[in-house]
């Protein structure tokens, strides 16, 4: 097993005395792609925005190379090499896709704050290199707002491994994609992860995709973790059928339910 | 200071608190509601004095008939309630989905316009209120006379909370705005017709003001400058209790009606050999402490996060924003030559004109930075054109030669935006424009207080260059040589890495800080930039009038900034010179040809707001790219 480079340890968040996450604990290793899975309102996402730094936890310890990662601001756990993707890709959208990937490499090497220095060249090699592995060359002058979702979600990547990440964190990456481009943004994931040695975690509802591409499999219920495992262990794991994979038992919703 | 003038201070204090409040809780209640917020609700109260005071007239009320001041009030509150109304349906039902920031804009149209209405029917002087028959005594309270009206004041913020609360919690009308207040989409899906409760909230929240105006005349004559003086004490209220919450409102109007009272009690202080006038540092200490609050509780004492609208400059900031091409050097180069003759040619006015026009687009490219690039809406930029005319102007009296007395004024402004961003950067969209306003506020009441320093109201003379810049020519052209430097430094800044780190922060403030940008960091760096820009044309401008004046910090002088930035298009590359030329000349114009053309601006900025919401550059734009 390689190293781990992030650790989370009895990590707490409440909101008004509800518990969003209770006592998680988990590891990802470098070159690990792990999925959290788990209901709407399981924890998932609150879990991501404390290890990144836009949550406080209320308890709890998070550790990135052993280093302690709460209590930093955001910006700097993204220049400790932590990069995100959101569940609404965020982008620049005022900016090109080229323009938008040389501030993401600008911020990378610090030099954001940069007056004196002349204007922002768009073009270098690190920002075409990055613009082909993604496969967005073909788009580089195009305006970030009028992208397709698609590409959109492909710009954020790029954007996101501009930093250089050890780590990245993606908020449901293929939300609202075709089942064809998903397969094919998850795949280039876990080669670059392999490629690269990055670690991946990853939230995701689609579950072809949780058992297509994940390593490992974290499943959060109410905020707490009943299960880890290899997508093998998780697919006969009873906890994890009763809570989650079961069939709920309840019928679905029907127009007079949501107006009463 | 004795116990007993402290109490006494202190039951005026919470009598100013009660009229405070009831002003607060109209503007709180109608951002609740319809998410606007009102610049015009000080002149609401103006009206309601001003109404009052005709009413009272009317009913016999200087001539001690009880009915009389009652009667006048109640008429008053009604009347500006209609009127709020009326602005409502005309105005502000176009622009409930425009920015923010031409929300407040539109609105200070009407305050414009109001303004030179209430001058065209009242007259500049003052207009001393009855003395209410039944309450013109005094009591004997610890030794002193405390006025009965005060007393009467002090019980009517309670009494009103009471009725708001229960009206918001016991009717189907209050049932219905909470609703609205809570979710505004999902209480219209519900069927709830929004456009009848808007208006109907906007005359209420109108009522409450124009009360409080009528309310406030047997303390202090009715005058033109009530609008804004109120509306900075109210903005201070309603961002301290929190944007749309009532009791929050109450609580603040309780602070701050106590700490100016303690203010006053304390009188004059000397801490390590520096003397305080206490007093006149009411509106400071305010401030200060709203400020300190909002580094604890961002949304206010009793606000909800989730409340805070959006950051949302305008709508074209999904706009591709175009780098500058070779051509764009070219067009610089022409309008340099252009400034370099035109002057020249028709009468000695012309000079004026055009360096008035060259700081003004200065002052205009520089508050670009922070709203177009940086998505922070300002409404206190003249604060800085001030800090920089004063500091300017005071070394100058001093005796500090020209360059060091020029120099000065960006330094003093750059440092003034240093100190309002640290206390103001976590802060954004409405909080952070009604802070800016307050800011600019409490500048231009030190300047207008402080008499031994600025010079109070006549301000500071005898600033002029030296002689051998003294000839109108040669300072034009010293105007021209600074004005275009920093025009083009200013539009090279905003393409720097520095420059798009600040708009990706606008942009995408997420993907920003997920990219390793320091948001903050960055935003207070585009403050002082722009601080110290509008402090260089401050400094030129004074130079130019041969002196400076508080209106230098006025809220109107702000104001005009913007409309310049408005006109010219948000983020077009000229457009700040684009906007002061149309601006500066237009005014002027109109200036010459009519008293009130400062509700003629206003009418302009109505029909500007309504007819591009994006701003003349930015809606071509955007028609354009379709």
């Amino acid at each position: 097993m390689s190293a781990m480079v992030l650790s989370v340890s009895a990590l707490a968040k409440s909101f008004d005395g509800v518990d969003a996450v209770r006592d998680v604990s988990f590891t990802v290793a470098t070159g690990e792609v792990v999925a959290m899975i788990g209901r709407n309102g399981a924890g998932k996402t609150t879990c991501f925005n404390v290890i990144h730094g836009e949550l406080a936890a209320d308890r709890g310890d998070v550790r990135f190379d052993g280093h302690p990662l709460l209590g930093l601001a955001t910006h700097l756990i993204a220049h400790r090499g932590i990069g995100r993707t959101f569940q609404v890709p965020a982008t620049f959208a005022s900016m090109t896709v080229r323009e938008s990937i040389a501030l993401a490499l600008a911020a990378h090497d610090d030099r954001d704050r940069s007056v004196a220095g002349g204007m922002l060249q768009p073009r270098s090699a690190r920002a075409d290199a990055l613009l082909v592995h993604l496969r967005i060359d073909d788009l580089a002058d195009a305006h970030c707002a009028a992208l397709a979702y698609g590409d959109a979600k492909r710009l954020e990547l790029a954007l996101a491994l501009a930093g250089a990440p050890r780590l990245l964190l993606m908020d449901e990456p293929t939300a609202g994609m075709t089942a064809r481009s998903r397969r094919d943004l998850m795949q280039f994931v876990r080669d670059t992860a392999r490629r690269d040695a990055l670690a991946v975690l990853f939230t995701e509802h689609d579950m072809d995709i949780v058992f297509g591409f994940a390593d490992r499999i974290i499943v959060l219920d109410r905020g707490s973790i009943i299960a880890t495992g290899t997508p093998a262990e998780i697919r006969t794991n009873a906890a994890v059928q009763a809570a989650y994979l079961g069939v709920d038992e309840r019928p679905p919703l029907g127009i007079h339910d949501i107006a009463r | 200071m004795s116990l007993a003038s402290l109490a006494v201070q202190l039951l005026n204090g919470l009598a100013s608190a009660s009229s405070l409040f009831l002003i607060s809780a109209g503007l709180t209640l109608i951002f609740g509601v319809t998410r606007i917020v009102n610049f015009a609700h000080g002149s609401f109260y103006m009206l309601g004095a001003y109404v009052a005071w005709s009413a009272g007239t009317a009913l016999g009320a200087f001539a001690g008939s009880p009915f009389g001041f009652w009667g006048a009030a109640i008429v008053a509150a009604l009347a500006v309630a209609a009127l709020g109304a009326l602005v409502e349906v005309l105005l502000l039902k176009r622009l409930y989905a425009a920015p923010e920031l031409l929300q407040l804009t539109a609105t200070f149209g009407v305050v414009l316009i109001v303004r030179d209405a209430a001058l065209a029917v009242w007259g500049p002087e003052d207009r001393l209120g009855p003395r209410v028959a039944g309450l013109d005594s005094t009591v004997q309270w610890l030794g002193s006379a405390v006025p009965q009206y005060d007393l009467f004041l002090l019980i009517v913020g309670p009494v009103v909370l009471v009725l708001l609360t229960a009206l918001l919690r016991r009717t189907r009308f209050g049932m219905l705005v909470r609703a609205a207040s809570e979710n505004r989409v999902l209480a219209g899906a519900l069927g709830i017709d929004e456009r009848t409760l808007f208006t109907a909230v906007f005359a209420l929240g109108s009522f409450l003001a124009g009360l409080a105006g009528a309310l406030t005349l047997p303390r202090e004559p009715a005058n033109l400058g009530m609008d804004l003086a109120v509306i900075a004490d109210a903005f201070v209220v309603t961002v301290l209790g929190g944007l749309g919450s009532i009791p929050g409102a109450f609580i603040a109007a309780i602070i701050i009606g106590v700490t100016k009272a303690l203010c006053i009690a304390a009188g004059t202080v000397t801490l390590a050999s520096i003397t305080f006038a206490m007093p006149k540092l009411t509106l400071v200490i305010e401030f200060v402490l709203m400020a300190l609050v909002l580094l604890v509780r961002p949304a206010g004492l009793l606000g909800r996060a989730a409340v805070i609208p959006a950051t949302t400059t305008v709508a074209a900031e999904r706009t591709l924003v175009k780098r500058p091409r070779p051509r764009s050097a070219v067009v610089a180069g022409v309008l340099v030559a252009l400034a370099l003759v035109l002057p020249f040619t028709g009468d000695p006015y012309a000079l004026v004109l055009s360096t008035d026009i060259l700081i003004a687009a200065l002052f205009a490219a520089s508050l670009q930075l922070i709203t177009a690039t940086g998505g922070m809406a300002s409404f206190g930029h003249a604060a800085y054109f001030g800090v920089g005319a004063y500091a300017s102007a005071l070394a100058t009296t001093h005796g500090y030669p020209f360059p060091v007395a020029v120099a000065f004024a960006p330094i003093a402004a750059a440092l003034s935006a240093l100190a309002f961003g640290a206390l103001c950067v976590r802060v954004s969209g409405i909080y952070l424009a009604m802070l800016t306003l307050a800011f600019a506020q409490i500048l231009w009441s030190v300047a207008v207080q402080w008499d031994t320093v600025t010079g109070g109201s006549n301000g500071i003379i005898g600033v002029w260059p030296p002689d051998w810049l003294a000839a109108r020519t040669r300072y034009y052209l010293l105007v021209l040589a600074v004005v275009s430097v920093s025009l083009i430094a200013l539009a090279l800044i905003a393409f720097t890495p520095f420059g798009y780190a600040l708009r990706g922060s606008r942009d995408s403030t997420l993907r920003a800080a997920a990219s390793g940008i320091d948001v903050r960091a960055r935003r207070l760096k585009a403050m002082v930039i722009a601080g110290g820009f509008a402090g260089m044309a401050g400094g030129l401008f004074a130079y130019s009038k041969g002196g400076i004046a508080p209106d230098a910090l006025s809220i109107p002088r702000s104001v005009d900034a913007l409309v310049m930035m408005l006109l010219g298009g948000q983020s077009a590359l000229f457009g700040p010179l684009l906007g002061a030329t149309a601006f500066t000349w237009l005014s002027d114009a109109l200036a010459r040809y009519t008293e009130y053309w400062r509700a003629w601006v206003g009418v302009g900025i109505l029909l500007i707001v309504s007819a591009f919401p994006n701003g003349i550059g930015g809606t071509l734009r955007l028609r354009r790219a379709r």
